[in-house]
Parts: C-alpha cells; sequence; structure tokens
C-alpha cells in the first residue's frame, strides 16, 4: 500500500494526505534517495552524553578481553613476518599462526591444512565462490544461491553472471527456509557450486546444511556454507555436514577485526582459482603476508568459543526468550521474522506493526539496535531478507534487530525491552492507521486516494 | 577435597572476584564476574584430586589475564554509559570506558 502511493502520487503532492503517515518517507518520484543517514545524525557522542547500550551483535562484537591478552604480545614483540624461513622471527611468528590454524580447524572438526586466513568472510565468499566457479568452468557453468544471502555472496554470483556462467536465486519460504525439494530440482548437470548461508544475518534462521549437504554430496556439486553467524555459536562439523567450503569471520565471534577464515575440503578435494596472485601463501590461494597478530587473535576466539559454547548458548537463549517475552506480552502486534525453532537464539528480528522502524530506532537512541544488516542500514528501503520471506511491505519497514550475545546483560535486555514497549505505544497512539485499526477498519481493505 | 585444597580455591575464587570488579567497562566486569561464579559453581562438586589441580593451575593462569587486562584502565577515557536496572526512564550513570 505504501509502495503503491509512493509510485503514483506526483512529487508535486508528496506532502499531502495520499500517505497514511507522517512524511518522513520521500516519494520515489523525486530522484534523490532517502537514507537513514540524514534521519538518525552521526555525531560523536559529548564528554557528558550517554554511551547508548550495544543490542548489534550481527553487526560486530566487542574483543573478549582473553583474545586481545593472546594478541598483544604478537603486536609488540614477536613481530616477524611468519613467512620468513630464516630467522627466529619468523619461526616463531609461524608456530603462533600454526596454532592458531590449528585452534580454528578444531572448533569446526576440519583439519589445519584445510583453513585459509583471509580478511574476513567477504573475501572467503568470494574466494569460494567465484574461484570455485571459474575453476571449473570448462565444465560446469551452472551456480545455485539462496535470495537471503549476504550481499557479499549475492553480487559475487553476478560477477559470475556478467562472465556467463548461469546463476539460480532460490527462493525461501515465509519462515526463512529453503525448500530442500526445490533445491534438490534445481541442481542441474552442470552445477558446480551451491552456496547456502548457515545462520541468517537479519532473521537468525538456520539452514538445514546437514541436509543440504547429503543432497550436495549425492549429486556431485560442491556446498560452500557463510559460517559467519554461526561459527562458535552453534555446534559445527564440517564432516558430519559433507561442507566442502565454509567461511568464517573473526569479529562476529569476539575476535578482532579485518581477519577471517576459508575452509577448503582436502578430501574429495576442492579446487579454486585464486584472487589474489603473489608470494604464494596459504597454499597458494590466497597470496599476501598473514597478519599473525590477527591470525593468532582469530585462533584465540575460536578456542574460547569452544570452550564457552555451550555456556553462552543457554545464556543468549535465556536473554533472548526474556526479550521477546516481554515485548510480546506488553504489546499486541509484534510479529516475529524467522522460523520459531530453526533458528539462532542471539538474533531476534521483530515487526512492530503500525510503527516506522525508522522512528522507533530513533526513539530508542539510547540502544545501538540496527533495523536490518549494517551493509544495507544506511536506505530506507525494506530488507530484501524481510522482502523474500515474503513479508507485507509495512512490516518490512517497522523491522528491527535485536543482537544479543557473550557479554549482554539482563539489565540491559531489560530496559531496551521496556523502552521499546513505551515507544511503540507512544508512536502508536500518534498514527493514524493504529487509531483505525483499533474502530475495526481492515487497513489492507481501504483505497488510498489520490490528488 | 583435601583440605589446603580447599582454602586454595576458596582463596582463588575470592581473587578472581576482586579482579574481575575491576575491569573499567561495564560489559566485561559484569560477565567477569558471572563467569567465575558460574564456573566454581558448576564444578563444586569435583572430588578428584587431579581435576582439582588442573582447574586450580586454570585458575590461576586466569587471574593473571584478567589482572593483566584489567591494567588497562590507564589507557582509558571516562564517559558515561547509559545503564538501567530502573524504568525506561530512570537512568543511572554508571561510569565506562572505550579503549582507544
Amino acid at each position: 500500500m505504501r509502495g503503491r502511493s509512493r509510485q503514483e502520487t506526483p512529487p508535486s503532492t508528496s506532502g499531502s494526505c495520499a500517505a497514511p503517515t507522517p512524511g518522513i518517507r520521500k516519494t520515489s518520484a523525486d530522484k534523490s534517495p532517502l537514507f537513514a543517514a540524514d534521519l538518525i545524525k552521526k555525531h560523536e557522542l559529548e564528554k557528558d552524553e550517554f554511551r547508548p547500550l550495544y543490542m548489534d551483535f550481527q553487526a560486530t562484537t566487542p574483543m573478549d578481553p582473553r583474545v586481545l591478552d593472546a594478541m598483544l604480545p604478537y603486536q609488540v614483540n614477536y613481530y616477524g613476518n611468519p613467512h620468513s624461513r630464516t630467522h627466529a622471527y619468523g619461526w616463531e611468528s609461524e608456530t603462533a599462526m600454526e596454532t592458531a590454524r590449528k585452534q580454528v580447524a578444531d572448533l569446526i572438526g576440519a583439519d589445519p591444512r584445510e583453513i585459509i586466513f583471509t580478511s574476513g568472510a567477504t573475501e572467503s565468499n568470494n574466494m569460494a565462490i567465484k574461484g570455485v566457479a571459474r575453476f571449473y568452468q570448462s565444465k560446469k557453468r551452472h551456480v545455485i544461491t539462496t535470495q537471503t544471502e549476504h550481499k557479499c555472496v549475492l553480487d559475487s554470483c553476478r560477477v559470475l553472471e556478467s562472465e556467463g556462467f548461469s546463476v539460480t536465486y532460490l527462493p525461501v519460504q515465509k519462515n526463512g527456509l529453503v525448500d530442500l525439494e526445490l533445491l534438490e530440482a534445481s541442481i542441474r548437470p552442470d552445477t558446480s557450486l551451491l552456496s547456502v548461508m548457515t545462520v541468517n544475518n537479519e532473521i537468525g534462521v538456520q539452514q538445514p546444511i546437514d541436509e543440504i549437504g547429503r543432497i550436495c554430496r549425492s549429486k556431485g556439486v560442491f556446498l560452500h556454507t557463510d559460517a559467519a553467524q554461526a561459527v562458535g555459536k552453534i555446534p559445527i562439523n564440517v564432516s558430519d555436514w559433507k561442507v566442502d567450503l565454509m567461511s568464517i569471520s573473526g569479529h562476529k565471534i569476539y575476535g578482532p577485526k579485518g581477519v577471517g577464515a576459508l575452509y577448503v575440503r582436502r578430501r574429495p578435494r576442492v579446487r579454486l582459482e585464486p584472487l589474489q596472485s603473489g608470494g604464494g601463501q596459504e597454499r597458494g590461494l590466497r597470496s599476501g603476508t598473514v597478519p599473525t597478530p590477527l591470525a593468532v587473535g582469530l585462533g584465540a576466539a575460536c578456542s574460547v568459543a569452544q570452550q564457552e559454547i555451550e555456556y553462552d548458548h543457554q545464556r543468549v537463549s535465556m536473554l533472548a526468550n526474556r526479550l521477546v517475552q516481554k515485548i510480546m506480552s506488553a504489546i499486541p502486534d509484534v510479529v516475529m521474522n524467522g522460523d520459531p525453532n530453526q533458528r539462532y537464539p542471539g538474533c531476534v528480528n521483530l515487526s512492530f506493526a503500525y510503527v516506522e522502524g525508522e522512528s522507533l530506532l530513533m526513539a530508542l537512541k539510547d540502544v545501538a539496535l540496527s533495523s536490518g544488516s549494517a551493509c544495507t542500514s544506511a536506505s530506507l528501503e525494506p530488507s530484501y531478507v524481510l522482502r523474500a520471506i515474503g513479508a507485507d511491505e509495512d512490516l518490512a519497514h517497522s523491522s528491527i534487530r535485536f543482537g544479543i550475545g557473550r557479554f549482554t546483560t539482563e539489565e540491559e535486555v531489560d530496559y531496551t525491552a521496556e523502552k521499546c514497549i513505551f515507544h511503540v505505544s507512544r508512536l502508536r497512539e500518534m498514527s493514524p492507521l493504529w487509531e483505525m485499526v483499533q474502530e475495526g477498519i481492515d487497513i489492507k481493505s481501504i483505497k488510498w486516494a489520490q490528488h | 577435597m583435601s583440605a589446603p585444597a580447599r582454602s586454595q580455591v576458596i582463596s582463588l575464587y575470592k581473587l578472581l572476584l576482586t579482579e574481575s570488579k575491576k575491569f573499567p567497562s561495564y560489559n566485561y566486569r559484569n560477565y567477569a564476574v558471572r563467569r567465575v561464579r558460574d564456573a566454581f559453581r558448576a564444578n563444586r562438586t569435583i572430588g578428584d584430586p587431579t581435576t582439582v589441580e588442573r582447574l586450580i593451575t586454570e585458575g590461576q593462569q586466569t587471574l593473571a589475564l584478567i589482572q593483566r587486562q584489567v591494567t588497562h584502565t590507564h589507557l582509558d577515557i571516562e564517559q558515561r554509559l547509559l545503564m538501567t536496572d530502573l524504568g525506561p526512564f530512570d537512568i543511572y550513570y554508571y561510569s565506562t570506558s572505550v579503549w582507544q
């Protein structure tokens, strides 16, 4: 409904009553895009201003003190190049790097030789998708992915399309999960790679990677999974899941920013064309000096995660339940996006009907929240993930993602819930739509008049 | 658990809690205190002396780690953090810090 009024209202009347909600959103007819940044002004915090509390653990996480403790010596004392073979500086860095590689491998049940250090999950995804597709392009020229993938996966696929590959973007069901029958039916004899993310970054649903792995293995298709949001949070075993490539990010698991890893299966062997040319580090797949402190940090983060996985999961589930219970019991017409059971509990995506997501974000300015992924949070367009799960446009516009993590406290959850309840009620009081709903008018049946 | 081990464990527990409370950051402080308490609670019933000894060593390493990490205080800028164990508009001033 809002989409229609946006398309049909001429620019001269954009401020008139055609739009049912007070017009903070411009029409698409006036070409300048409206960015959330225009509404939620960026500014440095003043000395006497409060620091917002952090509820955006899907965007990034603070570094665990245990990780920093492991990294610091490699920033100052042990600064050798891990690829230097002629002196002790190099040897000690290499040992540290290999220990880190083993820690990463142990967390996902892999062999250390199958771990390639990269600059992050975006690079890992690019490497995996472009690398595998290009390596096998003489025989296989088809790639499958889903519509709810991260931007870097979708964009890599777009690049492949421009190179002449055909790509299938699988739709997802209402609950955010892929339809396995459709997935199996989409596999063609010339399909080289299937890429499905483990845990979605916006709605937190967890795809059945083990079943997808079985299908892929039986059809001889390589399976890549973007596990940036899943590693260290849910138990993962690459052999059980039959995953061939897996992307890992450091800063989503309380590790340093700027480092990640790609798991590449050795048996049966997966081959890929490297993106970067150079000194042939990382088995020639990723040239460039491995940053020892960052690799050590990633390793430490993985080892801490392995140790804490159960404790963290229990706590995050408890806090997420607390948040959802509090909000849902206090205000009506709140929808939780994504499958209620097949999910990682730390990512809660709620749609507050009859409330503008951005207005709510502005009202909740002392809580660091996001309406979706950080990469797309600058634009006011509704998230493509929510559109892919078939959320109505008005619900997609009113969604907020709550990220709960290791360092979240009960107090923070309670504050966020209470503040959310207060502001949603307040904004609804002001909304003419809400008033009409209270009077029993079916909003969807209204034909909004054009002037 | 033998008597010396018992007193050793109790003193280690107290030391860990004291040091954890020194974290300048609200979130790290809360996590450290909670994690120490929960770890000791979970391992309360362990009687095997070798396991107890291993856990004590681990605890001592953690204690050293916390002490190292807490000393980053001098790098910190005092800044107010909104914290909230009261209602939606009752605001508590907590001093917290950002590592620069």
